[in-house]
């Protein structure tokens, strides 16, 4: 299993509630499933994916997260997982909202705009940059809002919302994200993920 | 000698109340069964069948010869395995294939209830059906299934008996029936009352039955079954049997050869009256108003894992139907499944060779009995 979806386990606790949003090929359902609890569900827009959900003995709901979120009740669940997606809608403060509403907890987790070799790459290059994380050319990219770390950071304090936990993942390294280093690990991290509370 | 003598029957004895207000007792319900009941009995799966449908759900039906209406999806190694699990299915309350219907004989008149028979709904099919419940000692099975008018009564079923199955399965289904849905019922019941042979409903006294009026019902039906891909791709504008239009009413194109011949077959294996009542029984259910318009009411008391299952292409219970059961199931935090499957084959997917569905279907089963017998151990 990849070292995100390791760092997300890790941080969910055990025999809660859990909501997979866009759960993929269910890879850290399963995982949550067999070691930490067997309360989760996910939410996957592809039906490629959903089979394979169900061929693992997952519970998946084929939907759209941009417009399936409003069935569940408020806290309903005590994480709600997202992974790599919120620059994938096309109102990721929407989504953003629905996630806290619904889970008493979130974990999002982005891909990293900020890291030193997108800004080479763009500065350099002059195109749109292509990395490890963010492995698509400009026309097929699904992301719409491409953020760093340091732009999630700020966007989730203008709207008052509580980072529990903020971790970077630069390759196999995990550190904590903090006022302090922010700048630092906005330049050196492929991905940020965060433990959020409205 | 009656063709249905040596079919299996359940005599019920225990009077049952219908939702019109009548109590019937004493009635059969005529039903078949594959594979075996274990002896921990936690293997049975209750399988409701849709309008035309009747208990002979796979292998070759004995009373009609052809083949069982489930057959791609039920069967020896098939999706729904009979080495498995124990399959139960019974012939709706109302129909014609052994069990309480119209065309059985009111012990009072000696003659077929006709219309005097008493109007049935999707509630009284599913009510009857639990004695069979009692009849194997069955205290839970291990599922309930069935699309279209069987997946209606997939909802009724747990509504009724919110933990006598561990899963349930509807497909293609609606938890009530839209304008659309009963237009097109009325449509099929007005063809046949128009024929001149449904004699009030007492053609059963007489050697005549509404043959012509049950084969236009059919024949709009069959449409509604299908998507317009799936007519386009299979006839377009082909024509039967001729190089050039006749310029006459013949059945110069081939969907029109192809409707009729629909037609014809199924008055040799259908009842028009039951076709009359197990519409209305579609037409009259409505889940959500029987739960104050709130259908999570419905199955608030239920622990039962739901899998919902829907086509893209079928517009007689369009996805949009099914996914209201999903979020009506969500909104209480049931365990609820869904998937859509891609299918140009219309609503009658459910029957055929769609591999992605019958995949889903065998993936869901299969998984969950695992891990209830993981979970006893």
């Amino acid at each position: 299993m990849k070292k995100e979806f390791r760092i997300i386990a890790d941080l969910i606790e055990k025999n809660s509630r859990v909501l997979d949003v866009g759960c993929g090929d269910g890879e850290l359902m399963s995982f949550v499933l067999n070691n930490i609890s067997n309360d989760i569900r996910g939410i996957e827009i592809s039906k490629s994916n959903v089979q394979k959900c169900i061929s693992k003995g997952l519970t998946v709901i084929e939907g759209d997260a941009e417009k399936d979120l409003f069935q569940f009740p408020d806290s309903s669940y005590d994480f709600v997982v997202l992974s790599q997606t919120l620059q994938a809608f096309l109102n990721p403060e929407k989504v953003l909202d629905e996630l806290l509403r619904v889970g008493r907890k979130a974990i999002v987790t982005i891909p990293n705009f900020g890291h030193w070799r997108v800004r080479l790459n763009l500065l350099f290059k002059g195109t749109m940059p292509i990395t490890k994380t963010l492995p698509h050319k400009w026309h097929n990219t699904p992301n719409l809002h491409m953020c760093t770390i340091k732009d999630f950071s700020n966007f989730c304090e203008d709207k008052k919302i509580n980072f529990i936990k903020s971790l970077a993942l630069n390759k196999e390294r995990v550190l904590n994200i903090s006022k302090s280093n922010l700048e630092t690990r906005n330049l050196f991290s492929d991905l940020g993920i965060f433990l959020i509370q409205k | 000698m009656n063709k249905f003598d040596n079919i299996k029957k359940l005599i019920v004895k225990d009077q049952l109340k219908l939702d019109c207000g009548q109590t019937i007792s004493d009635f059969p319900i005529a039903y078949e069964t594959y594979g075996k009941l274990n002896s921990k009995k936690d293997n049975a799966i209750l399988v409701f069948h849709a309008l035309t449908g009747d208990q002979f759900v796979t292998g070759i039906n004995p009373i009609t010869k052809k083949d069982g209406w489930w057959n791609y999806a039920l069967g020896k190694g098939k999706a729904i395995d009979t080495d498995k699990y124990f399959i139960i299915c019974a012939n709706v309350l109302g129909g014609c294939m052994g069990s309480f219907g119209p065309s059985s004989i009111n012990l009072n008149t000696g003659k077929p209830y006709g219309n005097d028979f008493p109007v049935i709904t999707i509630n009284d099919m599913v009510n009857a059906q639990y004695f069979l419940l009692k009849h194997y000692e069955i205290e839970k099975l291990f599922c309930v299934t069935g699309g279209s008018m069987g997946g209606m009564q997939v909802l009724q079923f747990v509504a009724n008996y919110p933990n006598a199955s561990q899963t349930a399965i509807p497909i293609a289904c609606t938890s009530n029936h839209s304008a659309q849905n009963i237009g097109l019922n009325e449509l099929g019941r007005q063809a046949i009352m128009a024929d001149a042979n449904w004699q009030n409903g007492k053609y059963g006294e007489t050697n005549l039955s509404p043959n012509k009026g049950l084969s236009v019902a059919r024949m709009a039906a069959h449409i509604t079954y299908l998507s317009k891909d799936a007519l386009q791709e299979k006839f377009g504008r082909n024509l039967q049997e001729r190089d050039d239009l006749k310029f006459s009413f013949d059945a110069d194109f081939q969907i029109e050869s192809y409707l009729r011949h629909q037609g014809s077959v199924f008055v040799d294996r259908f009842d028009a009256n039951s076709y009359l009542y197990i519409t209305r029984a579609m037409d009259y259910f409505d889940l959500n108003k029987k739960f104050g318009g709130n259908l999570s009411k419905a199955f608030e008391k239920s622990k039962t894992k739901f899998f919902i299952i829907s086509f893209t292409s079928d517009w007689l219970y369009p996805s949009s139907e099914n996914r209201e059961i999903v979020i009506a199931l969500n909104s209480i935090g049931a365990d609820v499944g869904y998937v859509e499957i891609n299918s140009d084959k219309g609503h009658d997917s459910f029957l055929l060779d769609v591999p992605d569905f019958l995949k889903a279907l065998s993936n869901f089963l299969n998984k969950s009995y695992e891990r209830l017998n993981e979970k006893r151990i």
